[in-house]
């Protein structure tokens, strides 16, 4: 709220007064006078807040003082070269444009296999599948938990049987498929693999990711099939697992999306983000794996918001943290293991009910910031999602949102352009610190469980969702055609509706399924499963035995629930 | 007579988007309501004889699943049959306004939508609890 302007501080890394050279010694006598005269003009200035969306100070004016103590070879480098804060490949987009990727899924898995065919062909380079939330939770569309939303927010998948109708027609090693799965990712990860399985493709030719992000489940998402401990087990098994056979995959997509989402703010979204990033390094070398086995695998999801700087700097601030912790304290040797490689989606949360239409705005500049900031894969928002899952309509307008960007905006030409603006380098340290002190706090905490555990991570990020929606209320921000500039205009864009006899068509099959199927077989490889689950065994493995011989993804889910239970959580706010 | 008004805020179904219920919360909370909020995954059932059990004035369902013509219809009917009916059940979410009419006709209170304030949401439960309750919050 229009605060006094703060005097310029120098940055913790600079050096002393003393050392500071004769130049900057002049500027900084420059700049004591220009901050004097702003600070005369400053009952002029307009009254909103100058802070980032996420209510960092902002200075009005950053010089060489900001990033006096930076040395381009250590904190910037070359782009495919150590820290990577440039960019993990030498050429970027140059050599390949991000893959535009739309998150998509709704009713039957039918409907969305032509929703999925009208995304390829309009120029589509990968697909992405959204389950709906008995999928995500690990139930059949048949449980009574169920009612109301089988296929309302995603695709309904109970089995192997479904999952074979949701690719049908797609070529399965000719595209990437990512899947936002988590609780159950094993289980939907072994649908998808059986069904290349049946039709001759090898698991090695298949490229994708796998969300399978629990901790930040428990941190923002909140859907989860296990309590932590045997969710992080069952991690453990389908990274040893995929490591051996299934190389290109990602096996985790370590997400910040979600967490941004429920309130965190870029600082936040990076600090828990990556510290679940180094809980599932721990996992795996628990696992007896190496972690230049298994690191490359590992990728990224972010939200891109709308304060423009502030993202850029969070996307390069991520990509030094990792290649840092990855080669000082793990030991990582490989490149392919220092390398953030990420996936971006525009902010949800950022999308108004309010002139839907103005949404297709601020996409565009999340989307350009993701790009700014080195993406390698995007998914715009359509302006609609407010108000319902995306029409046809809405979504071809925000893939050609990222196509106008990649070929007439230029922003693909030069790689990370804004490094070595006093502001972005600035932002990109401040990033950096304020994850770090996050560390330590986690530290501090024993941990990301034990963290989780306490709900340190919930009320942080409660609190901060809270903060911004007073400053909202207190028109401290303001928000075009919500709290200023306000129309009493009417809602005119066509929405998807979901069509109601999904449900019971989807239990209608669901109920043939069982009754066709040899039953003894499922009985004898979800006995098995219960039996892993107990003991040491991959459960991976025992899983796509179940999936083969299609048993349902609740079965497999309750196969396991024998020995691993439920979580609940503690709510608080 | 004085005593402060009681909301349950409620997330029914398998949807983990509790941004804003705990918004809400937090904001009624500040406004003197007594809040209680259930955490997630709860059914119909759950909801309402916590509402029962917790004596609340009011219970503020939070739906962003898309289930809510099937959510809000169903706990109005519990709260019926455990002899309630005379609570408010109001809510907001991911909600389309033709939906939101014909809830209404079911007896469902005011659902508001992205991009509420939050004193709106006060300022309707304070103006229900004035007309239709003995409390003052």
């Amino acid at each position: 709220m229009a605060t006094p302007r703060k005097t310029m501080e120098l940055p913790e890394s600079s050096p002393s007064g003393a050392e500071l050279d004769e130049k900057l010694q002049a500027l900084k006598k420059a700049l004591e006078a220009y901050d004097q005269a702003v600070a005369r003009n400053a009952g002029t200035h307009r009254h909103v807040s100058y802070d980032t969306i996420s209510g960092a100070p902002n200075k009005l004016l950053y010089t060489p003082l900001d990033t006096a103590g930076m040395d381009y070879a250590r904190d910037l480098g070359m782009p495919g070269e150590y820290p990577f804060t440039r960019g993990i490949h030498p050429s970027l987009y140059r050599h390949k444009l991000w893959t535009m990727r739309q998150f998509s899924g709704f009713g039957s898995a039918r409907d969305t296999n032509q929703r999925f065919k009208f995304l390829l062909g309009r120029g589509q380079t990968g697909l992405s599948v959204a389950f709906d939330n008995p999928t995500i939770m690990g139930y059949d569309s048949d449980d009574p938990k169920c009612i109301g939303e089988v296929g309302v927010t995603g695709v309904a998948i109970d089995s192997l049987a479904d999952m074979e109708t949701l690719f049908d027609g797609i070529a399965q090693d000719q595209v990437s498929t990512s899947m936002t799965i988590n609780g159950p990712a094993a289980i939907i990860f072994a649908f998808y693999l059986a069904c290349a399985e049946k039709r001759g493709i090898h698991f090695d030719k298949l490229r994708g990711t796998l969300q399978n992000d629990i901790l930040k489940e428990y941190i923002a998402q909140k859907t989860w099939c296990f309590p932590p401990h045997p969710s992080m087990r069952i991690i453990a098994d389908v990274m040893t697992f995929a490591t051996r056979s299934v190389p290109k995959w990602n096996t985790i997509s370590i997400s910040g999306y979600h967490i941004r989402e429920a309130g965190a703010t870029a600082a936040q979204e990076l600090a828990f983000t990556l510290a679940d990033g180094f809980a599932y390094v721990d996992a795996g070398i628990q696992a007896g794996l190496s972690v230049d086995d298994f690191a490359p695998r590992l990728s990224f999801f972010w939200n891109s918001h709308l304060d423009f700087f502030e993202e850029i700097g969070k996307f390069r601030a991520a990509r030094r943290i990792w290649a840092r912790v990855l080669r000082d304290k793990y030991g990582a040797k490989k490149r392919e293991s220092l390398l953030m490689r990420f996936h971006t989606q525009t902010a949800g949360v950022s999308l108004m009910a309010q002139e839907p239409e103005n949404n297709i705005v601020r996409t565009a500049f999340e989307a350009m910031a993701a790009v700014l900031g080195g993406t390698q894969s995007l998914h715009t928002n359509s302006m609609d999602e407010t108000l319902a899952l995306p029409s046809e309509k809405a979504v071809q307008i925000a893939l050609r949102t990222q196509q106008v960007l990649a070929y007439e905006t230029g922003v693909a030409n030069t790689i990370d352009p804004l490094a070595g603006s006093y502001y972005v380098e600035a932002t990109t340290n401040r990033l950096e610190r304020e994850a770090e002190e996050y560390f330590r706090e986690i530290e501090r905490r024993g941990g990301v469980i034990k963290a989780i555990e306490e709900g340190f991570f919930q009320r942080e990020i409660a609190r901060s969702a809270w903060q911004y929606q007073q400053e909202v209320e207190r028109k401290e921000r303001i928000i075009v055609g919500v709290n200023e500039f306000v129309t009493e205009s009417k809602i005119d864009i066509p929405l998807l509706k979901i069509d109601p006899s999904v449900e019971p068509e989807q239990l209608a099959s669901l109920k043939k399924l069982r009754e066709t199927r040899d039953n003894g077989a499922v009985k004898q490889s979800l006995a098995r499963l219960t039996e892993a689950a107990r003991g040491t065994d991959n459960v991976m493995e025992k899983i796509l035995d179940c999936a083969r011989v299609y048993a349902t993804e609740g079965e497999i889910r309750g196969a396991m629930r024998e020995v691993y239970g439920d979580y609940r959580e503690t709510a608080e706010f | 007579m004085d005593r402060r008004i009681r909301v349950l805020v409620g997330k029914p179904g398998l949807d983990g988007h509790d941004r804003g219920a705990k918004v809400v919360a937090a904001a009624l909370r500040d406004a003197g309501m007594e809040v209680i909020y259930t955490g997630l995954h709860q059914t119909p059932e759950m909801i309402v004889e916590a509402a029962v059990q917790e004596d609340v004035d009011v219970v503020a369902l939070s739906v962003l699943s898309g289930a809510h013509l099937t959510v809000f219809p169903r706990v109005r009917a519990l709260l019926e049959e455990r002899g309630a009916g005379h609570k408010l059940l109001t809510g907001g979410g991911i909600i389309p306004d033709e939906d939101i009419e014909m809830l209404k006709q079911k007896g469902v209170g005011r659902l508001f939508g992205p991009g509420t304030n939050t004193s709106d949401i006060v300022e309707y439960i304070r103006e229900w609890a004035r007309t239709h309750a003995h409390s003052e919050g």
